[in-house]
This record gives C-alpha cells, sequence and structure tokens, in this order.
C-alpha cells in the first residue's frame, strides 16, 4: 500500500514543470527568426537579473514582445481546458466528456461574440459573457444528456454534437451578418489560435486561471469518492451537491477563460487528463495539478508545430489539437465499448 | 390480507444492556413535489438490534426495503419517530461522524476509471480526514487490517475491474470495515454472487459479527440464506413493517406466501431455523 503523499505530488509536479519550462525554451527558438539556446538564456537570463538594456534589441523584440507573450498565452489556455476537462469527467461521470465535445467551447465562444456586439470595450466583460456562454451551455447538456433522471453516455455525447453544431451555426451567422463589429474570424471562434493577445493583461488571466484550478482542487478528494458512488460518497460525508456547484463554476469558467482569449481549441481536455490517468493513476489530487501542468505543455508544444509545418504561414493551433485528438477520442470511445 | 394486516409490536431485544441501534415509530414517506400526495410510505418501523446480531430485512420488490436501508443510515430524513444508533440521534450527528460508526454497502456501482484495491479500501477513511486528506500511516494500517478481516489481503495491488463478482464484493465490504463502524448495512450484498459466493459472503458476515461485534443489517432476497444465517427478521410488504422476529417466528407459510404472491411450503429443521421450499 503506497498511498499518496504531498511529496509525491510535489516531485511529480516539479518533473511536468520541467518538461514544460523544456517546451518554452524549444518554443522560443524556433520559428522565422532562429535564436539559439544560449541566447535565449542569455536573454532570459539578463531579463532576470535586471541587465534588460545589455540584450541585443532583436532578441528583445523576439523573445518578448512576439514569442514569450504567445507561450505565456498558450500555458494559459492549456492549462485551463485540461483542468476544465477533467473536472466536467467527473461532474457528467463521463470519460469522453471535454469542453469542445460537449459544446461548451462553441457555447462561451457565442458569449463571448454576443459580449463584443454589445460592448466591446467593457474590460473583462468577454471573460465574464464567455463564462455565462459555458455555464449555460453545459446545464443545457447535462439536460438533455439525461434518459430516466439518469446521466446516459450516448445521449450526453449526442447532445454535445448537437450544441457544437447549433452553436457553431449561430457563431458563423453572427460573424459574417454584423459587419463592422471588432470580432475576430469565424475560423478564430470555431477553430482556436494563439496569435493575437488579449486586450486585458495577461496577470488578470492568470488570476483567474488559479482561482478556477483551485478550487477544483480543494474538491479533489470529495471528486474521488464521487467516481466510485455518489450516494455512498454522500454517506461517508461528502457534501455532494457543493462540490457538484463548485466544479460546475470552476470548469464553466476555465472554459470561458480560454474560449475568450483563444477560441475553441479541441480534445485538449480530453487528450490531456487520459494520459495522466494512464501515467500516474486516478486520483484527482494528483490528477489535476499534473493535468494543468501538461495541458500547458501541450498546448505550447501545438502552437510550436502549427507555427513551423508550414512555415511562413501558420495553421491554427486548434487543427494541431483536432489532428492528434480526434483519433484519441475514437481509441477512447471503442476502447470503452468493449 | 387479514395475517398480513397484523401489525408486531416492538420485539423485546433478550439482552438490554448491549442495543446499537434503536428505531423508534420511525417512518418516512416519498413525494413528487412538497405538495403533492406521497408517491410511497414506509413505517412506522420498530427495531432494535444489539451487538453481534444479523438481521435481515426481507420483503418483496418495491416493498421498502432499501428506503428502511437508506434511513437507517441517515441517507433519508424521517419523517417522524426517531433512530438511534449508540444513543445519538442518527440524524443530529454530523456526517462524516456518522459514518464513523453506521458503514453502508449499497449496490454495486461501476467504476468510471481504473483503481487500485488499497486506493478503494483507503477511502473508507474519508470520516477521519483532514482538510486535503492524504491519509496518514494509521489510515494505512486500518484499510490493511479491513482487507485481512475479509481474507482480501492477497488482493490488495490488483486492479478493481479485474476482480471477480465474489472478490469485489469482499474489497467493497474492506472498505466499509476500514470506516470502523459499529454498525454495518448492506444492501443486496449478494445480487451479483454465484450461490457459492453468496454462503461465504454470509458466512464471513457472520463471523464479523460473532468475532469482531458489528451489527449487521442486511436487505436481502435470499430467504434460505437468511434463515441459516441471521439471528432476526424484518419483513416489509408495501412500506409496512408485517412482522420481526427469529426466522422461525417469522417463516409462516400463509404470511409468505401472501407477502411473496407464491405457492411456499416452510419446513422446520432440526436446528430450529426453517426452511422455505417452492410448490410445484
Amino acid at each position: 500500500m503506497r498511498p499518496l503523499t504531498p511529496r509525491r505530488v510535489l516531485w511529480v509536479c516539479l518533473g511536468l514543470g520541467i518538461l514544460l519550462f523544456g517546451a518554452v525554451v524549444i518554443s522560443l527558438r524556433m520559428g522565422a527568426y532562429p535564436i539559439s539556446i544560449p541566447d535565449i538564456v542569455m536573454t532570459l537570463v539578463n531579463r532576470f537579473i535586471g541587465r534588460s538594456n545589455e540584450i541585443p534589441p532583436d532578441f528583445w523584440n523576439v523573445v518578448y514582445e512576439i514569442r514569450l507573450p504567445r507561450i505565456a498565452l498558450g500555458i494559459l489556455v492549456g492549462a485551463s481546458l485540461s483542468t476544465a476537462g477533467a473536472g466536467f469527467q467527473a461532474l457528467l461521470r463521463n470519460p469522453l466528456a471535454d469542453p469542445y465535445v460537449l459544446g461548451v467551447s462553441s457555447g462561451a465562444g457565442l458569449g463571448a461574440i454576443i459580449s463584443l456586439a454589445l460592448a466591446p470595450r467593457t474590460p473583462g466583460l468577454i471573460q465574464f459573457a464567455a463564462f455565462l456562454g459555458a455555464a449555460i451551455t453545459i446545464g443545457v447538456v447535462y439536460y438533455l444528456g439525461q434518459r430516466g433522471g439518469q446521466i446516459d453516455s450516448p445521449t450526453l455525447l449526442l447532445a454535445g454534437i448537437v450544441a457544437v453544431s447549433f452553436l457553431s451555426a449561430v457563431i458563423m451567422f453572427l460573424t459574417t451578418s454584423l459587419p463592422g463589429h471588432e470580432f475576430r474570424s469565424m475560423e478564430f471562434w470555431l477553430m482556436g489560435d494563439l496569435a493575437t493577445q488579449p486586450s486585458v493583461n495577461l496577470h488578470w488571466l492568470y488570476l483567474l486561471l488559479i482561482l478556477g484550478v483551485g478550487s477544483i482542487y480543494t474538491t479533489s478528494s470529495d471528486l474521488n469518492l464521487i467516481l466510485t458512488g455518489e450516494q455512498e460518497a454522500r454517506h461517508l460525508g461528502v457534501n455532494v451537491d457543493r462540490v457538484k456547484i463548485v466544479v460546475y463554476v470552476a470548469a464553466s469558467l476555465l472554459t470561458g477563460l480560454a474560449v475568450s482569449v483563444s477560441g475553441a481549441i479541441g480534445y485538449v481536455g480530453l487528450i490531456v487528463p487520459h494520459l495522466m490517468r494512464m501515467l500516474f493513476g486516478s486520483d484527482y489530487r494528483l490528477l489535476i495539478p499534473t493535468s494543468a501542468l501538461a495541458g500547458a505543455t501541450l498546448i505550447v508544444l501545438a502552437d510550436l508545430l502549427a507555427r513551423v509545418v508550414v512555415a511562413p504561414t501558420e495553421l491554427p493551433v486548434g487543427a494541431m489539437t483536432a489532428l492528434v485528438g480526434a483519433p484519441v477520442f475514437i481509441y477512447l470511445l471503442r476502447r470503452r465499448a468493449r | 390480507m387479514s395475517s398480513a394486516s397484523v401489525s408486531s409490536p416492538v420485539v423485546a431485544a433478550p439482552n438490554a444492556g448491549n442495543i446499537r441501534m434503536r428505531v423508534e415509530q420511525a417512518s418516512y414517506a416519498y413525494q413528487a413535489t412538497d405538495r403533492s400526495a406521497p408517491k410511497f410510505t414506509l413505517g412506522p418501523v420498530n427495531l432494535e438490534a444489539l451487538g453481534h446480531e444479523i438481521i435481515a430485512i426481507l420483503g418483496p420488490n418495491a416493498s421498502g426495503k432499501s428506503t428502511l436501508l437508506g434511513m437507517l443510515a441517515g441517507l433519508h430524513k424521517p419523517l417522524s419517530g426517531r433512530i438511534e444508533v449508540d444513543g445519538a440521534d442518527v440524524n443530529g450527528l454530523d456526517p462524516r461522524v456518522r459514518a464513523q460508526r453506521i458503514a453502508l454497502v449499497q449496490q454495486d456501482t461501476e467504476l468510471l476509471f481504473p483503481l487500485r484495491v488499497w486506493e478503494y479500501v483507503l477511502q473508507g477513511r474519508y470520516p477521519y480526514g483532514r482538510r486535503l486528506r492524504f491519509e496518514s500511516d494509521e489510515d494505512c494500517l486500518f484499510a490493511g487490517n479491513a482487507l485481512a478481516q475479509v481474507g482480501a489481503d492477497p488482493l490488495r495491488d490488483r486492479w478493481m475491474d479485474k476482480l471477480s463478482g465474489g472478490e469485489r464484493q469482499r474489497v467493497i465490504l474492506a472498505r466499509a470495515l476500514a470506516q470502523q463502524p459499529s454498525l454495518l448495512l448492506l444492501d443486496e450484498p449478494t445480487q451479483h454472487l454465484d450461490i457459492g459466493g453468496k454462503v461465504e459472503l454470509l458466512r464471513r458476515l457472520r463471523r464479523l459479527a460473532d468475532n469482531n461485534r458489528y451489527t449487521v443489517l442486511v436487505v436481502t432476497h435470499e430467504l434460505d440464506l437468511a434463515s441459516e444465517f441471521c439471528d432476526r427478521i424484518v419483513l416489509l410488504h408495501q412500506g409496512k413493517q408485517l412482522r420481526v422476529g427469529t426466522p422461525a417466528e417469522v417463516y409462516e407459510r400463509a404470511l409468505l406466501e401472501e407477502v411473496f404472491q407464491a405457492s411456499l411450503d416452510v419446513e422446520m429443521r432440526a436446528n430450529g431455523r426453517p426452511r422455505v421450499i417452492l410448490k410445484g
């Protein structure tokens, strides 16, 4: 018997943190303007020790103005979507739950577009509207996914498909019929990319990320019990209703946060928690932090590929994740059917 | 309905000093909404359960067996009456304190994600945990003891979904024992077991009650096994407590025939425990 200890959580997270750092360094290095790794390290260290004026302007420009903000955005989006996916999987008792597959990302996108149409200059409103869109969508999909008062896995996934296609149609309609607004392209909302920086300061968004991931983390040992049987969890003293509300709100918040800055990037919330379960087991006390870190790493690498494989143009990062994610989804679906 | 409508008085416990659970006039009603008429009513139920005792809750489908068990476990708040465990009102207890005294084993649920046996059994320590609930050495000790008590020690590193029905039932029981309860409530634990597994499980419950002072209440459809292994029987029909007593007192041919709507015979065996025989 080898119970999970805080020490093990820290060690595993440290290891994944190093991987994330490696991904960040590689991502800083590669692109249209190559910089050698020693130069990157020099650039980072000089700023860290307060000697920014010694960094060549070209390096400063490429590292701090172009690549690092985009990487920071990727980390935010990857961590948000993976944690939200792990949260939705527990909430809906469905291993195939993912913000994109269930239409939650589309709902968040629609919320964001509506807020941009009504009040494009209000700071933070787009995040709030995306959160509301996500929360309403998951509520509707949850309702439609029931049969005889119980969540039914195929019905839930069908409800998600219907939500995705319906909301995508509305998004297409709005982005083409309301010209003159500061909308991003239809492709952005449907596929997702990290090319444009949000108007809100990233610090605020990171604060929301920590709030969302932290809230779900506080329920992780309760989620472990709920996943082995809701009635029994209740009997063992778990406040099941409170846990569900926390996860519902926090996972919607994280989805809204990600979609408001990057559009609907798919399958991250599905692939990452599953990979982490295969590596480290199903305990949510380990799954939540590892998913957040690995999700960040995955998006940073996916975005790197999206930038370099068809250079000098680039792919939306959502296309990269879907290329990997859709086959994984099918694999999981078939393994489950057996 | 003549024999069935005779409700039994509280059955006096043979040794009143050792009462684990006392149920007084407890009733419960399922209502669709607050204002609608109840869809189903249970009770009033009167019962006293002692240490070392196994009590079977019998009755046809939809007679209120699982509802009664849920009420005893504190999951359903009784509409009237009172349920005490070791002198404390079950519904007044903090849920985690209650889970330290009462363990509930429900019908098996499908596990969503793979889990090792020891991880599952450690979950029984939840009521004793601190805020973020990383398990202590003590928790591991109690979980290990619980596994040993059900003879599932060799299974500890196996995956839950790779176990046979009988092994799985033992592990589920071990999780309940890890709660260190005085009262064990089991909802149809024999449901997915073959006859050998059923007998083995009831033997094990008998040993746990005899050697470890647990009080066991078990909902079951197995009339003969209940007669063989249980000290007393609670017979429910349409939400009413028809009779409480030893198997010999409860297994009356006319009564059972009326409750279960089948042609039955009851035969008394040499050990004083009746046996039910289906008539062709």
